[in-house]
């Protein structure tokens, strides 16, 4: 067996942060190599420059012992390397055998020949068991079906060195494991899989080598047998990971948030949420674990009037409705950390102090009569900066000049400073460095601890196991069972987020 | 586009120095392309651009000429700046020009006992709401359906100029006349003219507009929310903002202020409704409030160049042989230079890495 | 009313209505496959005026009516290659360029039509295309005549172009890198299509169609160039596209829409028939916004309109 790619002191620099700095990995064939890291630890960069996506600034890279240069996606194909990307670069009007040969010369150029494609995806789709009609449109297909075209689409192509970049991000444990399944057929056939992950399971289950990264450089590199999930977390972090949070006993108010058969159907006509009933007390955390995409989200957007519900109601303090008005529901203390912090949390163009108003900016004190009181702003902004350690030079910087952790202090300064009582949190430290998810998480448990109702949602299960008080898990919609922290084992969790009733699971607990 | 601009909104208030150098700099290419069209023409360009410095500014008579023409740009522009603080790129000023033209006319012509200043009211705001209502239809498809309003506007662009025409040689037509036209307003809708000459009173609306947007854009709390709704309409609508509602009444007011500025041309030059009376106007209007780097009162000033130009040209002409025609040439690669100039630092930048990595490589 | 419709709807009037279709076909194929790749342009007018202006010189100066239509179709690549530039090259905001291009075009059209030709140009003509002289069998057959072979070349290759297009986006595979790159710039460039040459390349095609569409209009009978003779000819064109759903059938249906609501204004005025004739005209613009209120967001490519960053973070 020999190296089939190596990667030699590679450097990318980016205009204000160095992505990284002299790597070395060594992929060698029939293999899984893991390239472990945490979010911003310059995985996504290091492929997207061995993918020719982006261009190193130094170091080399060698394919099957040569040196090759990569200055686009054609020639590291033409080098046998594909890479599925983390969000799938598939065109969803297209079908699946017109997204495959895209980019490709055909035989009969110019010919599209697409029948030729189709027979060939066929006869690939069924020797891997992927069951892929090739007519099929992209958009129709479930997310686990068009993670199994991109893996298609570099088939196809013959490449014999892939890259799966955060492969399970998207997909539930069932699907996880057909993905597992493929992979090891696929090194069986002598082709060398590089996985890029933060999941230390994958590393553990999936692997024969791991090269973990932490601030764009190499922490370590081990076989996967000589080495244990601890110690690859140490390496990732470069300290002891697992904080924990002082245990408190909690008085339990009223009932501050509630839902009745709540129903949620989105615009393609998929019921999101399904006659999900659930109620949140004052001092409360209850944290909704799950498979990303099995309808938490919409829960949290529905509770806050964001997207509207088909059936049920939604009582806030005591309050009953059908139908909600998004200010209507922030006026009744509700506060909202959405989940996607440039999508939906911030302006970035707009400085800070501004951000810091955008929910209240029509209140008193900060504007009267539609007119800002400009002073009251730019107090607040640098009394939130000062509070909230939100590191910049000033309020009237752009925030998007500022790094994700700062970022979401501004979302946590602009909703925590409204005292919330019902708190509505989704993915609060989603691509956070450690410090500032702990920043993030002591806050929530701030908040349960001033009495506020809070609903946290969360894919990452260490998240929701450290500051939850009760654990929903949710799929599909419905919840699988909500339990105590502490009363289920982690992998009764698992089976609740495969889609296992709990009731099924043992027949105690009782669903409240 | 226009962020740096936008950036210093809201409430700083420090000198936006590249909002100012940029348009001077598209200026000075623009005129400098235009004289190399001039010297290929066998005509010294600094000759040509003396006459059309004369006829436009030079004297009383000129310039008033061009702040006549100033006017309608002006007002336009400020409502094409109006939406596009917002991201909304009304195309529709066009008709909703035309649209007004047609409501000041239908009020203009009638009413004679009332007051004057009233008059002019009563026409200012129905013009306002009949291109108000004209751009209520993208506004509203735009922000609730998710339909291109650039597509809408400049589709509704020609249904108001056919219906213009139409009304011109129908209803509002003045009988026995050859002309399509209509009978000429009553006095007392006809905007005062000013210092004895064809300049109306219609410039002073124009300033007092500028001046207030400049105020509402910086200091009040919708003029901050169609700034965050430009940038990041999710984040709004996650803010509590009905963006959706925001948006429409945002293209709604847009078009009154277009509206408004076809009821000053009618009122201030044409003293009647004609035919084609405006052709252009909302697409040059683009070109204005993109000059003055979306700043309302950088759209006095740009207007003022505009105006100038169109006015200029026809001394240039008579002087030099150099067709007016030209300065569409000129305005054209203004607004070139300037919206390349204002993206070039990013285009540097990704140039510049190019060519970093190939060193390297 | 069915004797009213005896008069309009004549052989003479749908050939006329095909007539004018066709700077529209022309210019709707063109822009069709450029609007594919994602780029929205508002410039097809600002081409098809240089194109008409071009044709018209190009053919008074050479005396050739062949090489009047090859200089329109040069200058228009030309218009097509600063439009690509600005908006691919320089990232530049696409509507803004298109409305650079069409106030330019007017403005050089222009200024070159006094310069070159004095002031009264009036009583100028070029060469130009005659009908093509099919058998006069052909020519006399009842209603098909008038329609079909009555025609200049234009209308022949307005007509084929439809179906080339349609072969070009369904079945080949410069058809399917296009329809990628408009509907996912990052998936084409990540799958090694140039999303930089596609637009390149579709702008320039959009530059040759708009150059034969405005050689079409000016040396096609009145063989002589008049300011602002397309009259938002470009624009109609991009109303085509948009009511075909960026399918080049559809746009060639829209196209012959428009012609005929064009033709029906003719015979409006001719005929005298007491109804406005410019109801007729701006019937297909209302047709196509309902349309587009019909078909929802969806409709159009997904990238459209957006401009494409190469590596940027």
């Amino acid at each position: 067996m020999g190296i089939v790619l190596e990667l030699e002191k590679i450097t990318k620099i980016f205009p204000k942060v160095i992505a990284n700095k002299d790597v070395d990995l060594k992929l060698e064939q029939g293999e899984v190599h893991a390239l472990l890291g945490e979010n911003g630890a310059g995985k996504s960069t290091l492929m997207n420059c061995l993918y020719g996506l982006y261009r190193q600034d130094g170091g080399k890279i060698y394919v099957r012992g040569e040196e090759v240069t990569i200055n686009n996606s054609d020639d590291a194909i033409k080098l046998g390397i594909g890479m599925v990307h983390q969000h799938f670069m598939l065109v969803p009007e297209l079908t699946v055998a017109e997204n495959i040969i895209l980019g490709l010369k055909s035989a009969k150029e110019p010919l599209l020949n697409l029948a030729a494609a189709e027979k060939k995806i066929k006869a690939l789709s069924d020797k891997y068991n992927f069951g892929i009609n090739p007519k099929d449109k992209v958009r129709t297909l479930p997310v686990g079906i068009q993670q199994r075209v991109e893996i298609l689409k570099v088939l196809y192509r013959e490449a014999d060195i892939l890259i799966l970049d955060e492969a399970t991000a998207v997909l539930t444990p069932q699907e996880v494991d057909e993905l597992f399944k493929v992979v090891k057929k696929l090194t069986k056939e002598g082709k060398s899989v590089l996985i890029i992950t933060h999941k230390l399971e994958e590393v553990m289950a999936l692997s024969n080598q791991v090269t973990v990264l932490r601030d764009g450089e190499v922490a370590g590199n081990v076989r996967t047998v000589d080495t244990n999930p601890t110690e690859l977390a140490n390496m990732m972090v470069g300290r002891e990971v697992l904080f924990e949070f002082e245990e408190k006993e909690m008085d339990l108010k009223e009932v501050y948030i509630e839902t009745k058969n709540l129903k949620v159907v989105d615009k393609k006509g998929v019921t999101r949420v399904n006659d999900l009933s659930m109620k949140i007390h004052g001092g409360e955390i209850l944290g909704i674990a799950g498979v990303d995409g099995n309808g938490q989200n919409e829960l949290a957007e529905a509770i806050t009037g964001m997207i509207p519900f088909q059936e049920g109601s939604v009582v806030i303090k005591g309050v009953e409705k059908t139908k909600l008005d998004v200010r209507d529901v922030y006026e009744q203390g509700v506060s909202h950390i959405p989940q996607d912090r440039h999508h939906t949390g911030l302006v970035l163009p707009m400085s800070i102090k501004e951000n810091l108003v955008l929910t209240d900016h029509y209140l008193e004190p900060y504007s009267n009569k539609g007119v800002f009181n400009k002073d009251v702003v730019d107090e607040h902004g640098a009394e939130m900066i000062e509070q909230y350690y939100i590191k910049a030079p000033d309020a009237g910087v752009p925030t998007r000049e500022l790094s994700g952790g700062n970022q979401q202090k501004i979302i946590l300064a602009r909703e925590l400073c409204r005292e919330p009582d019902i708190l509505v949190a989704v993915q609060p430290s989603r691509g956070l460095d450690i410090g500032a998810t702990e920043f993030v998480r002591q806050k929530l448990i701030d908040q349960r601890d001033r009495g506020a109702a809070v609903l946290l949602v969360s894919t990452e299960l260490e998240e929701i196991l450290q500051v939850s008080d009760r654990i929903a898990v949710m799929y599909e919609g419905e919840f699988m069972g909500v339990v105590k922290n502490g009363e289920a084992s982690i992998s009764e969790i698992g089976l609740m987020m495969a889609g296992t009733r709990r009731s099924n699971i043992e027949s105690q607990g009782e669903v409240e | 586009m226009g962020e740096d601009n936008k950036k210093s909104l809201g409430f700083a208030s420090r000198i936006n120095w590249s909002g100012i150098v940029t348009p001077l700099i598209g200026i000075a290419l623009g005129l400098s392309v235009g004289a190399i069209f001039i010297w290929s023409q066998g005509v010294n360009p600094l000759h040509a651009y003396y006459y059309l410095l004369e006829g436009s500014l030079l004297s009383w008579a000129s310039l008033s000429g061009t702040l006549v023409k100033t006017v309608p740009l002006a007002l336009t522009g400020l409502a094409v700046l109006y939406s596009y603080k917002s991201e909304i790129f009304n195309i529709g000023a066009e008709g909703q020009v035309y649209m007004g033209a047609i409501g000041a006319t239908i009020i203009g012509i009638n009413f004679p006992n009332v007051p004057a200043p009233l008059h002019i009211l009563m026409v200012l705001v129905f013009a306002g709401i009949l291109g108000g209502a004209f751009a209520f239809i993208p506004g509203y498809l735009k922000a609730y359906k998710g339909i291109n309003e650039i597509v809408v506007t400049m589709l509704m662009n020609y249904i108001a100029l056919y219906f213009l025409s139409m009304i011109v040689q129908g209803p509002l037509k003045e009988p026995d006349s050859f002309f399509p036209r209509s009978v000429p307003l009553v006095d007392t809708a006809v905007l005062p003219k000013l210092f004895g000459s064809h300049l109306h009173i219609g410039i002073v609306f124009a300033v007092v507009l500028a001046i207030f947007l400049s105020w509402f854009f910086r200091r009040t709390t919708t003029g901050f929310k169609m700034i965050a709704a430009g940038h990041n309409p999710n984040a709004l609508h996650y803010a509590g903002v009905n963006v959706k509602m925001l948006l429409t009444k945002v293209m709604v007011v847009s078009g009154f202020i277009a509206g408004a500025a076809g009821a000053v041309e009618i009122m201030g030059v044409h003293g009647r409704l004609i035919e084609n009376f405006s052709i252009g106007l909302g697409y040059d209007a683009i070109a204005v409030a993109l000059l003055a780097n979306l700043s309302p009162l950088g759209v006095l000033l740009s207007a003022l160049f505009f105006g100038a130009l169109k006015t200029g040209a026809n001394s240039m002409q008579i002087s030099t042989g150099i067709p007016v025609s030209f300065v569409y040439m000129v305005q054209a690669m203004v607004i070139l230079f300037v919206v390349a100039s204002k993206e070039m630092p990013r285009i540097i930048a990704i140039y510049n890495k190019r060519r970093r990595v190939k060193k390297n490589g | 009313m069915g004797e009213l419709a005896s008069v309009i709807f004549t052989a003479e009037f749908l050939g006329n209505s095909l007539r004018f279709a066709t700077p529209l076909i022309l210019a709707a194929m063109g822009g069709v496959v450029n609007e594919r790749t994602g780029v929205l342009n508002l410039g097809m007018d600002g081409m098809m005026l240089i194109g008409a202006f071009s044709a018209f010189a190009g053919s008074y100066f050479t005396g050739n009516a062949w090489m009047g239509v090859l200089i329109a179709v040069i200058s228009c690549l030309l218009i097509g290659l600063l439009h690509a530039f600005c908006t691919v090259t320089l990232v530049m905001n696409q509507v803004v360029v298109a409305v650079a291009i069409n106030t330019f075009s007017m403005g050089l059209a222009s200024s070159l039509l006094r310069t070159l030709f004095g002031t009264s140009t009036s009583a100028l003509r070029s060469p130009g295309f005659e009908n093509i002289a099919w058998p006069q069998a052909l020519q006399d057959l009842p209603f098909f005549g008038p329609v079909l072979f009555q025609q200049t070349i234009f209308v022949y290759i307005a007509i084929l172009a439809v179906p080339t297009i349609w072969w070009v986006f369904f079945k080949s595979t410069w058809g399917l890198s296009i329809r990628a790159v408009g509907e996912y710039p990052k998936a084409a460039e990540t799958m090694g299509v140039s999303v930089t040459k596609v637009r390149y390349l579709a702008l320039l095609f959009a530059g040759a169609m708009g150059g034969l569409s405005g050689a079409a209009l000016s040396i096609t009978g009145l063989n002589t160039f008049i300011d602002n003779m397309t009259a938002g000819r470009g624009f109609i064109a991009f109303a085509c596209i948009i009511f075909g759903r960026f399918h080049p059938v559809g746009a060639g249906l829209g196209a012959l829409m428009f012609g005929l609501a064009q033709g029906l204004q003719l015979r409006i005025q001719t005929v005298g028939i007491p109804m406005p004739y410019q109801i007729p005209i701006m019937f297909p613009y209302i047709i196509t916004i309902v349309l587009l209120v019909a078909m929802g967001s969806g409709s159009v490519p997904a990238g459209w309109g957006t401009p494409y960053y190469p590596d940027e973070e």
